[in-house]
């Protein structure tokens, strides 16, 4: 038992050293959710008519409605960069050494999710900080109920990143997984706008998006912001957890998975 | 005496047909080094990643300190230590700070490995590197540090896969000598997989891998006097040869 401990430790651990050293990383992490807020959010408030709907007891400001996605989006961006340093990792041969400590192979990958999700737990704190500084707050309780419902989120969106780390090969790769993860998974979501909004649009487009994992997300972290807990989405995000860890899991299995494979053109 | 590891009847393909490895049987004795040889392409990382739990053998069976890695992979890597083909150190963390985290992630306490680290960088001659960034270092220090790394939990097997890849001649003459001296002073067993047959000393015992299968096993010395050649690489030349398979 204490192994294990010792294990998550380490592998908590050397994700944040990682992630400290890495400046410029953590800067554009805080930069991109802050231009959203004070540009983007700035021009289209006038666009968009938020009507009062829960978790808010009132009307709210466009920053108010966005804050919670924009959280979401810096989780979202941490699980795919860690997905991205997964494959960096394995060329480097850190996966390898990882997937040599005596301790079961999920427990390992688990722990290397956890380890991302605190880094990404991080960042948001570091994000709702200035946000706070400019006067856009939650309620107090807000910033401590809203951590299980961030970590959660993070280990979700960090299983997708590491099942697309053992499919994806190369670092260029990440072009891809812009186009084809992460601009759908923002776009079709509750994040910029409520969904009503979207099925004004098209009915199709609504139903994609209420079924979107990360608009579950968004909405997990929107409700736990103000202390409250929306099951339904956490029951989504959860499901969508287990689902995704299988996946990557079966991935990561040398037995079945994809690495076999993938591995063939490999010299010697 | 118990191998320290033993292999039996290994065999692997990537599908498509074809197989990387077929039959692969040897055993590693402690104390001794024994070195996997083979041309580019022969089948060692195959067998590397076998080893390491990359893939999974289609066929036979591994055991490593008598642990049957697919039944007890816990106990089996337990008793194992690597040092891989590609460099695996965090290139911004300090030396220190990469033997803590390996050890960490072996489950090692703190207590047990401050003393420990100490030690290994007194042996490697890295204790004045010992909290500089990995970044800083060269090719023949890194590898040491790695040398280090895999020996943290005292393990009775030491696995190396072509580990003087992009040493100078120096460097890589320094680890020979180092790797040597791990198998007559701590009674290592250590399997080092290679293509350069001078990083092979006489007294070492061989596996000579062509194409997927083991061509030879056994002492240099009398694997030499068998084929009666002077050198490995002229006996392995004549191996191959003899087979019919260029």
């Amino acid at each position: 038992m204490m192994a294990y401990l010792r294990a998550l430790k380490a592998v908590i651990w050397r994700e944040m050293l990682r992630f400290l050293h890495q400046r410029e990383r953590f800067i554009s992490a805080l930069v991109r959710p802050l231009v959203w807020l004070f540009i983007f959010a700035a021009g289209f408030r006038a666009a968009l008519g938020i009507s009062v709907q829960p978790p808010y007891d009132t009307y709210i400001t466009y920053e108010t409605y966005v804050l919670p996605g924009l959280a979401a989006m810096v989780l979202l961006f941490n699980g795919m960069q860690s997905s991205l340093s997964m494959v960096y990792d394995r060329e480097m041969g850190s996966m390898r050494l990882l997937l040599t400590a005596p301790l079961p192979r999920e427990f390992l990958l688990m722990a290397k999710l956890l380890a991302g999700a605190v880094v990404g737990l991080a960042q948001v704190a570091a994000f709702l900080a200035i946000a706070a500084l400019t006067g856009l707050t939650v309620p107090a309780m807000g910033y401590l109920t809203v951590i299980p419902a961030l970590l959660l989120a993070g280990l979700m969106l960090g299983a997708v990143g590491m099942l697309l780390s053992s499919t994806i090969r190369q670092l260029e790769n990440f072009a891809g997984v812009m186009n084809f993860v992460i601009f759908p998974a923002f776009f079709l979501s509750s994040a910029l706008y409520p969904l009503w909004k979207l099925r004004e649009g098209s009915e199709w487009l609504y139903l994609l998006a209420r079924f979107n994992p990360f608009t579950n997300a968004v909405e997990l972290i929107r409700f736990a912001l103000y202390g409250q807990m929306d099951w339904a989405a956490a029951g989504w995000v959860a499901g969508a957890t287990v689902a995704f860890l299988t996946l990557s899991f079966w991935a990561y299995n040398p037995a079945r998975g994809l690495m076999p494979r993938k591995a063939g053109g490999g010299e010697g | 005496m118990r191998a320290a590891l033993t292999v039996d009847q290994l065999g692997f393909s990537y599908g498509k047909g074809g197989f990387a490895l077929r039959g692969v049987a040897f055993a590693v004795e402690p104390g001794r080094f024994t070195a996997l040889l083979g041309a580019n392409g022969a089948g060692k990382s195959t067998l590397m990643g076998l080893l390491t739990r990359l893939f999974t053998p289609d066929m036979g069976s591994i055991h490593i300190g008598g642990h049957d890695l697919r039944r007890r992979p816990g106990a089996a890597l337990a008793a194992m230590g690597v040092v891989f083909q590609q460099p695996t150190l965090d290139l911004d963390l300090t030396v220190h700070q990469n033997l803590t985290y390996a050890a960490g992630l072996r489950g090692l306490s703190a207590r047990q490995t401050a003393p420990r680290i100490t030690e290994l960088l007194d042996r490697f001659a890295l204790s004045d590197r010992a909290d500089d960034k990995v970044r800083l270092l060269n090719g023949g220090h890194r590898r040491r540090v790695e040398l280090a790394r895999a020996l943290l939990h005292r393990p009775p097997l030491l696995i190396l896969d072509e580990p003087t890849v992009g040493l100078d001649a120096a460097s890589r003459r320094d680890l020979v000598d180092h790797v040597h001296r791990l198998c007559t002073d701590d009674r290592v067993a250590v399997f080092w997989a290679t293509h350069l047959f001078d990083e092979v000393q006489d007294g070492d015992d061989v596996v000579l891998l062509h194409r997927g299968r083991v061509r030879a096993t056994g002492r240099v010395r009398d694997l030499l006097s068998r084929n009666g050649t002077g050198t490995l690489g002229e006996a392995f030349e004549t191996l191959v040869r003899a087979e019919g398979t260029p």
